[in-house]
């Protein structure tokens, strides 16, 4: 008994250092941006932030980030919930193919990835000018919406939709919701939309929010393949106005956290940590 | 009448079978298909341009490892030494903070605190890119807050140099950590310890002897995770350092966009391969690792 205080006296200033550490490691570069962009020499001001729905580019680079999001959201649910609903009904030889696929792009880092999707867009003129195909690659990087950056997006969200969704299914007993559905006569898509994701909300949700970080936060595959993007246009700001680009990252983590924090109380359990970019 | 029950006993089973394993596979298909194309086709233009070399003078291609040797070679030798080094470097660091951090707020009293934390954590971990970017230019930057009043210059301070990137990655590493690393914290069992102490173990015999040996598998499993991580990282460096840091990710980007020399787009995508590469090698010691700290959770 005597050993246990002693243990725990020993342990507590320790712990209150690292936590102070910590504390002051955390917040001091969020209150130093703060600080940086509502200071102008001598006075406070907010122009920063009140100049940024006037900025050029502005609006357009956030709806364009907001629509890949939207696109992407949708994109891979709907190519991930029917699949991963499906394998948990039966075919359990697919269940690894699919857990190895969606795992693989953390292997490949988001620049090896787009170095290998502009060589795949080159083949256009260089091979296919002649073909069809040549059309749809064209088609893809059209410059007000480049459908290739959903594209990329989505394989970059299989491995944390996957995670997502299967925690989500391993608390639901699918096989028999359905057979339930099934058999007060519901069809295979009633029972699908009717009885499985309404208990699935909570996983959707939270793959649906990390999708949504993950499109507005990404710089990689859009700045090197040449589209304007929320992130992209931050940098590009930066030279000119760097108090505006600080105000507009403040805000936009503002967001983020609001997001992953609404994330965090929806589904009522920590996000799972991901690769940062 | 009578022939008509069995057939309705019958019929409604046997398409409920037909249909169960007919969506199976059906709905698996598109998935499968989609990333054979998105994901597969660069992957294979990946592997092919990093082997192919193309003559300049008659444009003929050919097969060879050059690229390879000259991705692993002078400056690109260099850069990829330095990402190797950093994300080392900063991991380690991590791994250290992490597992104090988390241990402090694991064995705190105040469930509020450790609720907080991990929270934060989960945030923070997801916080990369740009804004950490331009969060730690507006503080420690060279027009920075806390630069000029602390005459950060004067004292040798650079945020645009090796250590300064360390300490902006440790950002987003050292939360990634606590992540990883709380759930082997909670599986300490609080009798392992008053066995220690039953049988006269100190606190740090317990440590050397009950604890780290446990956690062992699961810091190792972070820090190769951490070092992932840090290693593919791009955005945050790019907004912050340009090229002052000799860095694998901005070698490939200023390859793919000619920056330096035209006809270089083939040595990036072998750099890209030398990335693969080391994250593949990172997944393989990590997924065992993760495999067998398990066991302790359960």
């Amino acid at each position: 008994m005597a050993r246990l205080t002693f243990s725990r006296t020993r342990v507590r200033p320790g712990r209150g250092l690292v936590l102070a550490a910590a504390a002051v490691y955390f917040l001091v570069p969020l209150a130093a941006s703060v600080v940086f962009s509502v200071d102008s020499g001598d006075h406070v001001t907010f122009g920063a932030y009140s100049q940024i729905l006037g900025t050029e580019g502005f609006t357009d680079s956030l709806l364009l980030s907001l629509e890949l999001a939207v696109t992407t959201i949708v994109l891979v649910l709907l190519l991930m919930v029917p699949a991963m609903v499906a394998l948990r009904l039966g075919a359990s030889k697919l269940r690894s193919v699919v857990a190895v696929v969606c795992s693989l792009p953390l292997v490949v880092p988001p620049i090896a990835f787009v170095a290998g999707i502009s060589t795949v867009l080159k083949w256009g003129p260089e091979y296919l000018s002649r073909t069809p195909l040549f059309q749809t690659i064209v088609a893809i990087q059209n410059e007000n919406y480049p459908f290739v950056l959903v594209l990329a997006y989505v394989v970059m969200a299989l491995p944390f939709v996957y995670q997502a969704l299967d925690a989500g299914l391993r608390a639901v007993d699918v096989r028999t919701l359905v057979e339930a559905a099934r058999s007060c006569g519901a069809s295979w898509p009633q029972a699908l939309v009717r009885a499985v994701l309404p208990n699935l909300r909570g996983a959707l949700l939270n793959a649906s929010f990390l999708t949504l970080a993950l499109v507005l936060g990404e710089f990689t595959v859009s700045h090197l393949l040449g589209y304007q993007p929320f992130a992209v246009w931050i940098v590009d700001i930066s030279g000119a106005q760097a108090q505006m680009s600080v105000a507009v990252s403040v805000l936009s983590l503002l967001v983020t956290w609001v997001l992953l924090l609404a994330l965090a109380a929806v589904g009522g359990r920590r996000t799972p940590s991901r690769t940062a970019p | 009448m009578t022939t008509a029950l069995p057939r309705v006993d019958v019929a409604p089973v046997a398409s409920a079978k037909r249909r169960r394993r007919a969506p199976g596979w059906l709905a698996v298909v598109p998935l499968l298909a989609f990333t054979a194309i998105t994901f597969g086709l660069p992957a294979l233009a990946m592997l092919n341009g990093a082997f192919t070399v193309k003559d300049q003078a008659t444009g003929a291609t050919s097969y060879s490892g050059e690229n390879l040797s000259s991705s692993l070679q002078g400056a690109y030798l260099t850069a990829l030494l330095g990402s190797v080094k950093l994300s080392a470097v900063s991991a380690a660091i991590a791994t250290l903070f992490g597992l104090l951090l988390a241990q402090a707020v694991v064995t705190s009293r105040f469930r509020f605190l450790r609720e907080a934390v991990l929270t934060a954590s989960g945030v923070l971990a997801n916080f990369g890119g740009v804004p950490l970017a331009f969060a730690f230019v507006a503080t420690l930057g060279n027009s920075g807050v806390l630069t000029g009043r602390l005459g950060l210059k004067d004292a040798g301070f650079d945020l645009y140099s090796f250590w300064g990137l360390t300490l902006v990655y440790l950002y987003f590493l050292v939360p990634l950590m606590v992540l990883t690393i709380t759930p082997a914290l909670e599986g300490l069992r609080a009798q392992w310890r008053e066995a220690a102490q039953n049988n006269g173990a100190t606190h740090g015999q317990y440590w050397r002897h009950v604890a780290l040996p446990v956690l062992t598998p699961s810091l190792l499993g972070g820090f190769v995770l951490l070092f992932g991580s840090a290693f593919a990282a791009y955005a945050t460096a790019a907004a912050m350092v340009g090229s002052t840091v000799p860095l694998v990710t901005l070698q490939i980007a200023d390859a793919l966009s000619g920056n330096v020399l035209v006809g270089q787009e083939n040595v990036a995508l072998a750099l890209s391969l030398d990335m693969v590469v080391v994250a593949g090698l990172v997944m393989a010691v990590y997924l065992p690792l993760q495999r067998r700290s398990s066991r302790w959770l359960a």
